[in-house]
């Protein structure tokens, strides 16, 4: 097992260093790879999810939570720090994916899809009718925060949370990687295959996944506070279904076999709309459509699913 | 609450509970037989509406009269060519695959029509009211209001709901239809072509869908997003009642569209809200629905 | 004489029209193998499903050492003691047959780790031998989905192993398995389970494999339990070779 994913995560190693290099060189590219690592957190938790065989419509409960977070702390307390904002993020929707998790991983399937997608849009319908705090559809604006004491002008700062979210994501994608690797992880993947053979072992499944789904809603959270820290904002569309539509689109695109996937996806699904936004005005939603179906359609393990399927095809391809 | 405001809460709730159930039942449909959560449907309810208006604006000049028919062209030609083409080159080459491979693909769906909707017909909104103003207002009880939204919607969706019972139980299509849900192989199994009970159903469903847009049309202005917001709501009905059950789908449309309009006139910013909070309620009781499980033949 | 390790008491259950327990009286004694006979819908998996709580009764009760598990949860029996393994193997397809065998080794050790490996588990050579006992070591490294159906078999039962039960239960341990081979897994499985001290209850309908390796024979037949004694006892009752064998 081990032996067979080193090539995946050597270019996961040489992603990170391009994501920390290339930027210095290119400047528009800080906020660009800021928010590919930031969001690939989030897809992270996808990935979890999807390796018990659960699709989560909506996830983007999570990351409004986290972005809400930071946006309530700056609105309410003032000022606001980088990494308080992260783990407070973090935290709060962890706490709140405990919540919700104890009732959603009492379903399977399309009922935990749906009751996933019916938390998300009461979450959001909330944060924009509930006008007197969150300001309603117009969101919160997130003021640039320090880092652990230390303020910086908008240049330095956009080269800043770049790198606190480069740490952040290298971190989650290890820890995600142990996880999967862990005996917990291996009773996440079981739950996929067999759930009562799981039950058989003495293992309880509800646990098992509960304690999945809050590690996605953590991961969520962080990315979550991570992207209203880079946009400075948070608005109720961070929670809207189409937000979760698009964690799972990411997810599927990058290939939720291997963790590295939720990077992929994301790289690939920033710099679409990023260069098709320069260049084509507003038909991005159409390209990243149409990408999407053909990797649906030819490549269903995805972008990292790729590379295996071509090794496939020249070992037993005659 | 005076009495004239609750009868005209009881009047917006109905005119609007018929809408949502002609979008809703469409969906439910579809899931019924293809197993299928359809994402691009809110698109098709969306271009059913703006197609609907640029019919309708276009006969409007020769006689306002055709605007009828208008909509319901409209309706057809989304629901054939938009519904036909989604089925046929989206789902079908999936069959057999991984569920969130056929969901993400119509999230696909939905991204490209989201934004060709925005191409075609731009983002300023769209009024096409001709249909609402060529039928007379009626008086109910006391209260004015046009019978475009009181008559002629409900009278549409009722006319759905008997047609499609009908259709499923007393004719040999509906049947063919009903024993590829109850069960698919068995009925591959004795010669039912699937593919075509699929294709089928994939489009009365996208029609209905855009009927919902097209009827909608003249009562309300098109704008981007109408789309996104459809495919949550006609779901959250759809999942409430239990996928697959039509008559359910039905109470539960009205049921949804009396609270909404209530709260409305009551707590106007809990709105939107009403609809989603009824869903986890019903769900976390019975993840089948209030109707899936008392009924046992789906659809 | 040996203690009773499961103990069933007028155990009912009905589904529809079918009677599958209609006052099932059974003990299991410490030490035994205990087979179980019967024509097929009789309802001796029902029992096996009742045992480990798969299905509650509606009317008796089971006790497993003096505990009453009547109606528990499939994992809170699995800890007591009581393993399974199934008619159609019940694996984790998509991981190789030693993480299968690591999954069962953390879940009966529990509060599994969220961040050292499942390799790491300190029970690997453990599950080795195991699956050595059973046949199957040479598959250790295959996915469980690339095994045939045989061997499927016998890592399902190692599965049950790997829990170190007391009672191990049985649903036709050697179905899908080539004959030639019956007697050979039979030999292998229960000379294991003398060594591990398990007792075990076993479904089969090979009268050789019943005679050979039960030390008593219970027959069940239309939900009731027709009779219960030695292999020679019960397969000398000439309506049990009637109704039951068929010869």
């Amino acid at each position: 097992m081990s032996g067979r994913i080193k090539p995946v995560t050597a270019v996961a190693i040489i992603f990170f260093l391009v994501s920390a290099v290339a930027p210095l060189f290119v400047s528009s590219w800080a906020t660009l790879f800021a928010l590919i690592l930031a969001k690939g957190i989030v897809v992270l938790g996808i990935i979890l999810l999807l390796q018990a065989g659960q699709v989560s419509f909506g996830h983007a409960m999570f990351f409004a939570t986290g972005a809400y977070t930071a946006a309530f702390w700056g609105k309410y307390v003032g000022g606001g720090d980088i990494v308080l904002f992260i783990a407070l993020g973090g935290i709060t929707s962890a706490v709140f994916g405990l919540i919700v998790g104890l009732f959603v991983v009492r379903y399977r399937e399309i009922f935990f899809g749906m009751l996933n997608l019916a938390f998300s849009m009461v979450l959001w319908s909330l944060l924009e009718k509930m006008f007197h705090y969150t300001n309603g559809a117009d969101g919160i604006r997130v003021p640039r925060p320090a880092l652990l004491g230390l303020s910086f002008t908008p240049e330095t700062f956009q080269y800043v949370i770049l790198y606190v979210s480069l740490l952040a994501a290298v971190v989650a994608f290890y820890g995600v990687q142990r996880y999967l690797e862990s005996p917990l992880g291996h009773m996440l993947r079981a739950i996929k295959s067999n759930e009562t053979r799981l039950e058989y072992l003495g293992t309880s499944a509800r646990r098992v996944l509960l304690i999945g789904y809050m590690i996605s809603a953590f991961l969520g959270g962080i990315g979550g506070a991570l992207v209203a820290i880079i946009q400075q904002i948070a608005t109720p569309e961070f929670g809207f279904w189409t937000k979760s539509g698009e964690f799972v689109f990411i997810a599927i695109l990058g290939g939720s076999a291997h963790a590295f996937g939720a990077f992929a996806g994301a790289a690939m699904f920033e710099c679409v709309r990023f260069y098709a936004a320069a260049h084509l005005a507003d038909t991005w939603q159409l390209i990243l459509g149409v990408v999407l179906i053909v990797i649906i359609l030819y490549a269903p393990n995805g972008l990292i699913g790729l590379r295996q399927r071509y090794g496939q095809a020249k070992q037993g391809g005659h | 609450m005076n009495s004239t405001l609750a009868i005209l809460a009881i009047l917006d709730g109905i005119s609007y509970a018929a809408l949502v159930f002609l979008v809703s039942v469409g969906l439910s449909l579809i899931f019924g037989v293809l197993r299928v959560v359809n994402v691009a449907h809110g698109s098709l309810y969306a271009f059913g509406a703006y197609l609907a208006a640029t019919f309708s604006l276009a006969v409007a000049p020769i006689s306002p009269w055709l605007t009828y028919p208008a909509l319901l062209a409209a309706s057809i030609v989304i629901g054939v060519v938009c519904g036909g083409f989604i089925e046929r080159f989206l789902l079908r080459p999936l069959s057999g695959q991984e569920d969130v491979l056929q969901l993400l693909i119509t999230f696909a769906a939905f991204m490209i029509m989201d934004n060709l909707q925005r191409l075609i017909w731009g983002v300023q909104p769209i009024f096409a009211a001709e249909p609402l103003r060529l039928l007379p207002n009626v008086a109910v009880f006391g209260v004015s209001y046009t019978s475009y939204q009181v008559i002629l919607l409900p009278g549409v969706a009722l006319a759905t709901l008997l047609g499609l019972r009908y259709f499923l139980r007393r004719t040999l299509s509906g049947a063919v239809i009903l024993a590829v849900t109850e069960d698919r192989e068995a009925s591959t199994a004795i010669g039912i072509d699937a593919k075509r009970v699929y294709f089928v159903t994939f489009v009365i469903g996208a029609s209905l869908a855009a009927l919902g847009g097209a009827l909608a049309s003249p009562t309300t202005s098109l704008v981007p997003g109408m789309g996104a917001d459809m495919i949550v709501l006609s779901f959250a009905v759809a999942a409430t009642a239990g996928l697959g059950q039509i008559e359910g789908t039905a109470l539960t449309a009205l049921m949804i569209g009396l609270t909404r309009a209530f709260v409305i006139y009551l707590q106007p910013e809990f709105e939107v809200l009403v609809p989603y909070l009824l869903m986890v309620l019903v769900l976390l009781v019975r993840p089948f629905g209030l109707f899936g499980a008392v009924q046992v033949r789906k659809i | 004489m040996a203690s009773v390790l499961l103990s069933a008491k007028g155990i009912k259950i009905r589904f529809g029209g079918v009677v599958a327990a209609d006052g099932i009286d059974l003990d299991v004694l410490e030490g035994e193998n205990l087979a179980i006979i019967g024509p097929n819908g009789a309802g001796k998996t029902t029992f096996l499903n009742i045992s480990t709580g798969y299905l509650r009764p509606q009317a008796g009760s089971i006790s497993f050492l003096g505990q009453e598990i009547t109606a528990q949860l499939p994992r809170t029996i699995t800890k007591l003691g009581i393993a399974r393994a199934f008619q159609i193997p019940q694996l984790f397809l998509d991981q190789t047959v030693m993480e299968n065998m690591l999954i069962a080794a953390a879940s009966r050790l529990g509060s599994p780790s969220g961040f050292t490996a499942l390799s790491a588990l300190p029970e690997l050579p453990e599950m080795e031998r195991l699956l050595d006992l059973v046949g199957v070591k040479s598959y250790a490294s295959r996915k469980a989905r690339e095994l045939p159906e045989g061997q499927r078999k016998l890592v399902d039962i190692a599965l049950a192993l790997a829990l170190k039960p007391r009672l191990l239960l049985m649903d036709e341990p050697t179905s899908g398995v080539a004959s030639a081979e019956k007697l050979e897994i039979m030999d292998i499985l229960t000379s294991a389970l003398a060594k591990e001290k398990v007792t075990s209850v076993f479904v089969e309908h090979d009268m050789d494999m019943v005679e050979r390796y039960a030390h008593r024979v219970a027959v069940w037949n239309v939900g009731k339990i027709q009779k219960v004694g030695t292999p020679a006892e019960v397969l000398a009752d000439p309506k049990v070779r009637e109704q039951v064998i068929g010869i």
